[in-house]
């Protein structure tokens, strides 16, 4: 049993047994947030001693001292589960608990789960009660979209969400990080992109030591980054430091100062955007890449001459879907060779047996006709279209996210088995640092319990209810902004602004 | 008290003070010295826009600035409100760390600005007062050489002209200071421009509250009504009723307002020229009252029997108005504000039907089945004990709906119905003589997704079918975020810059309507929020120069 490769198909599988000293009493644990797949609790409680308390590796464990993963988790969870310990407390209890898991990745879920697990009486005082868990994800990708485009987020920001993500089980950070309105990652291979499509040139951008940091602290939680770079469409800020990567756009036989998609009837456009994804394969370690494809318009490719040429001349006819596809085949065939898997949302129609589909749009008719369509066509999917949490409503908006079934579309079980979970989208157009983490939390925590735990065990939103507002107060008490459900209030309440 | 209060102003300061920064003026830098007719687009930085602002194309440079009083000043150094506001906006201007370097003694340069003179012209500047629906809030600013000068007849408007000399400073690629050449005169249009903020549903800690009244001074707002205490909890400590806060708060120590606490937000509302109107509403919304005050809901029946629960304040005890005399009293001398806000909203009859001795009494008073008439019973007893400490009212539509006898500076406050139903409830309002005060289109607890500040910004209080004698009743409005689905973790941003939208509404002129001017000013504006330390949403894809840091 060892850490094994970060994410893809490696089962985080873990089960925690805990044996203290036995000591009766009335309180009921709250919970656990996502919900484990197997879980008894008695109301026999052990004190915890944090003077006493220490996390340390098995015997027998394949991890031991000096596993980074471990060693940065033993120290974090042990100033989140103790937050104000104070050295003038009784020595009690001598007993362990203890937990196992195949990966380091599943270790750190067991550890944010006996986090969960303690709590304070009215003195102070530090409590677990007797519990035996069995855990394991019901689906292996359970992602946050962040778009730091529409508006630059703070690298502070960021950071703060992956901790948030990991107190809910959340394991990718979909990193939408350019787009039409500015290009903040600055790139080693084309500095220009950054330094005049980004908001700022200097304090509007992520340099090579921020995007580490972004995947070092994920790492430590047990989190993959998967970044996004967009195209065709979308790329407006890409334009301005690269000239000639756009279409010009014509109005009658002149060209009209304005551009559209990416241009795809030139060989230098498919030349940048090999050294440009040679450069991302190499900055992101995971496995993954998006390459976006989505709401491409085709007005400006048909107003440009020399793409009505080069349609003719492929025998595209007057379909610019075919020059969409020529052009996102191309894309996915250089990230192949980089040995990367491609995730493209739902519009590209190529069906590809190397890239992943990501649903994003329509009713919820319509997106499981979508997933029954894809599954069918034998392609792995990925579900967002539910998730769209920059969407607000007034009240309870919650038990939309949390009611949904991402397996209840028609399909043999093979197909079910290609829907390898699911994404929370939170666009940017009205969200940056100043209203992203309580407009994501707790709502996104709904979304997170649909896909860690057992869909039968948790289809009563009401019951869930008193449980996800026991989680905000946690996330609260962890310094998380994380907006209330309803009525009522935490033992210790936000005390910023 | 006072040292708690200096360093809540300290760590405010610390907080905010950031410094400004407007890119969108740094091009008038290259004109400079040449003067030409202002256009709309050098507002840009003004929020909510003055009565009258001229601005040209000379700007001067502020390197060793400062806010002084003028000679001729009615209120010197000695009036410390004052002092604290040109220490808060010199902190806003020029940041922290200036302050304390030495003053620098060097010559300056033809176009250097170094003073901005604030002179209080009539002979009572108020500074020790505190501000009330009738203060004047006018001030005249005027930026040229050798000296800014600010003039206002009270220390109320020299507060706003402060706010707005401040707004007026930009700072270039390299953080130097300038300003341009600029003549305003301003006062409001509405003498009440108000926010609720409910701390019965959420307990909200000192410092959001303390926070927010600061960014209502960046707005021109002038009255907090503080929706203090509801069904969900009783955080307001009394000293008349400890018991009520004990075991009608969320938490009787951790989620309770002090009497000092209230002391706090009031003198901090007041050294910002705001007024604190506080809330009691009854008899409705008072579920938990009933928990430290035994006797004073009445009991539900459910048949014969009680049932246990509780519903409204009992209208037919005498022990009711016993309680209710001594809580006003206190109400009375702990708040300074004129008026106090009787609530009177929403009142459920069905308890009151079910219990047999209301029925009784009912019947004692000819009302028949008719409820409306117990409610304007309790109401007008109420009154009358608030009218024995010499307060105003104000209370919710439903008690004029309900023909409830009223004094006649009764403020009736309109939050009902949709467009059509509230302008005519406000035609009804003031025909019937009555002042009122709008806040129906102002709900900024509802959200939506996109750009909603369009509809609070086009909503106008005097909007509705009525003589000019009608309209002059309307004193202003007030913006309302109920607190169902939000507490410290989220007021702030659902508040701000959606908040600021009502408030130009309420100060500026009544044509000021152009909503693409009034994003560019806004966006602006909400950036200025931000570089202060304010976590103010943005209103659509944009960027700021300094973005929030905090998280």
């Amino acid at each position: 049993v060892a850490a094994a490769n970060f994410g893809r198909y490696t089962r985080p599988k873990f089960n925690l047994v805990l044996l203290i000293i036995l000591q009766l009493s009335l309180h009921t644990v709250e919970g656990v947030w996502p919900l484990p797949q197997s879980f008894t609790s008695s109301t026999e409680r052990y004190p915890l001693n944090p003077k006493a308390f220490y996390f340390g590796y098995g015997r027998q464990s394949a991890a031991q001292q000096d596993c980074s993963v471990l060693d940065a988790a033993f120290k974090r969870y042990f100033s989140l589960i103790f937050p104000d310990y104070t050295s003038d407390n009784l020595s009690v209890s001598a007993g362990q608990a203890s937990l196992n898991a195949e990966t380091v990745w599943g270790a750190l879920r067991g550890l944010e789960t006996f986090s969960q697990l303690v709590y304070q009486d009215d003195f102070g005082t530090y409590f677990v009660n007797k519990t035996e868990i069995d855990d394991f994800p019901r689906f292996q990708f359970r992602g946050i979209l962040l778009d730091t485009s529409r508006h630059y987020l703070p690298v502070q920001a960021i950071l703060k969400t992956l901790d948030a993500m990991a107190y809910s089980k959340f394991n990718v950070f979909h990193w939408h990080i350019v787009d039409d309105p500015s290009f903040p990652y600055q790139s080693r291979t084309f500095p220009d992109l950054s330094s005049t499509g980004a908001f700022h040139p200097m304090t509007h951008i992520y340099t090579q030591s921020d995007v580490r940091r972004v995947i070092s602290h994920a790492r430590l939680w047990g989190i993959r980054v998967l970044p996004e770079f967009d195209s065709p469409g979308h790329t407006q800020s890409w334009g301005k430091g690269q000239s000639d990567l756009l279409t010009p756009c014509y109005r009658g036989s002149t060209p009209s100062g304005t551009f559209g998609p990416v241009n795809p009837v030139l060989p230098s456009t498919y030349q940048f955007m090999a050294r440009l994804f040679k450069e991302v394969s190499s900055v992101f370690p995971d496995s993954y890449i998006h390459l976006g494809g989505d709401e491409v318009d085709f007005s400006c490719w048909k107003s440009n001459p020399d793409v009505r040429a080069f349609m003719q001349k492929m025998g595209f006819g007057g379909d610019f879907t075919k020059l969409e596809a020529f052009y996102m085949e191309k894309i996915v065939n250089i990230t192949s060779a980089l040995k990367k898997t491609s995730i493209v949302w739902q519009d590209v129609f190529d069906y590809h047996e190397r890239v992943m589909l990501h649903i994003w749009k329509g009713t919820p008719a319509s997106y499981k006709e979508e997933l029954s369509r894809m599954t069918k066509a034998g392609m792995r999917v990925l579900l967002a279209a539910p998730w769209y949490i920059n969407h607000i409503a007034y009240g309870q908006d919650w038990r939309n996210y949390y009611t949904v079934q991402p397996l209840n579309f028609s399909g043999t079980e093979e197909q079910k088995k290609l829907v390898i979970g699911g994404e929370v989208c939170m666009w940017g157009e009205y969200v940056d640092a100043t209203n992203l983490t309580p407009r994501l939390w707790p709502r996104a925590s709904a979304a997170a319990e649909r896909l860690w735990s057992d869909e039968k065990q948790t289809s009563s939103v009401d019951e869930a209810f008193p449980r996800l507002q026991d989680f905000r107060c946690k996330l609260v008490r962890r310094g998380i902004r994380a907006e209330p459900l309803h009525v009522g209030h935490c033992k210790h309440e936000y005390q910023g602004v | 008290m006072i040292t708690a209060l200096k360093f809540t102003l300290l760590l405010l300061a610390l907080a905010f003070a950031q410094g400004l920064h407007y890119n969108y003026i740094d091009e008038l830098d290259k004109e400079a010295g040449t003067v030409r007719a202002v256009q709309a687009s050098q507002y840009v930085s003004l929020w909510p826009l003055p009565q009258k602002v001229k601005i040209l194309d000379l700007s001067f440079k502020l390197t060793s600035f400062n806010i002084v009083d003028a000679k001729e000043s009615s209120a010197g150094s000695s009036c410390s409100l004052l002092q604290d506001a040109y220490r808060r906006y010199y902190e806003y201007m020029f940041g922290i760390a200036k302050r304390q370097g030495p003053r620098k003694s060097r010559l300056t340069g033809p176009s250097e600005l170094t003073e901005l003179q604030v002179w209080i012209t009539s002979p009572d500047s108020e500074c020790d007062g505190y501000p009330s629906v009738t203060s004047d809030e006018s001030y005249e600013l005027s930026v040229d050489l050798p000296y800014a000068v600010l003039k206002a007849p009270k220390v109320w408007g020299a507060l706003h002209g402060l706010e707005t000399f401040s707004q007026l400073v930009y700072e270039d690629q390299y953080g130097a200071k300038s300003i341009n050449s600029t003549a305003i005169s301003d006062f409001p249009r509405f003498a009440h421009r108000g926010i609720l903020l409910d701390s019965s549903r959420h307990f909200l800690p000192l410092k959001v509250i303390l926070a927010n009244l600061e960014t209502m001074a960046m707005n021109k707002f002038n009255v907090f009504h503080w929706h203090i205490v509801d069904d969900q909890s009783f955080p307001y400590l009394s000293r008349t009723f400890p018991q009520l806060s004990q075991q009608g708060a969320y938490h009787p120590y951790t989620h309770v307002y002090t009497p000092a606490d209230v002391k706090m937000v009031i003198e901090f509302g007041r050294l910002r020229g705001i007024r604190v109107v506080p809330e009691f509403d009854t008899p409705g919304h008072t579920q938990s009252w009933g928990k430290g005050q035994k006797d004073l809901l009445t009991p539900c029946y459910s048949g014969s029997k009680p049932s246990g629960s509780f519903g409204p304040v009992n209208p037919i005890l005498n022990t009711t108005y016993d309680f209710m005399s001594q809580f006003f009293k206190e109400i009375s001398t702990v708040f300074p504000d004129a008026y106090v806000h009787l609530g009177g909203d929403e009142v459920d009859f069905t308890c009151w039907k079910s219990n047999p001795d209301i029925q009784k009494f009912m019947d004692q008073q000819g009302y028949g089945q008719d409820y409306k008439k117990l409610e304007s019973f309790y109401i007008q007893k109420l009154l009358d004990i608030v009218t024995t400490t010499h307060k105003g009212y104000m209370i919710w539509q439903e008690v004029f709906d309900n023909g409830v006898k009223l004094k006649p500076d009764t403020l009736i406050h309109v939050w009902k119905g949709n467009q059509e139903q509230y302008q005519s409830e406000m035609a009804n309002v003031t025909s019937a003589g009555y002042k009122t005060l709008l806040s129906t289109p102002w709900y900024l607890n509802r959200i939506s997704y996109g750009q909603d500040w369009h509809g609070h910004y086009k909503a106008d209080p005097q909007d509705f079918n009525g003589t000019e004698e009608q309209k002059k009743l309307v004193i202003g409005g007030e913006a309302c975020l109920w607190g169902e689905y939000v507490d410290a973790t989220n007021l702030t941003p659902r508040l701000w810059p959606r908040a600021s939208a009502v408030a130009e509404r309420l100060w500026s002129a009544k044509d000021v309507t152009d909503i693409n001017d009034a994003f560019n000013r806004l966006s602006v504006h909400r950036c200025r929020m931000v570089a202060r330390g304010i976590p103010a949403e943005p209103l659509f894809s944009s960027y700021c120069p300094r973005e929030y840091k905090g998280i």
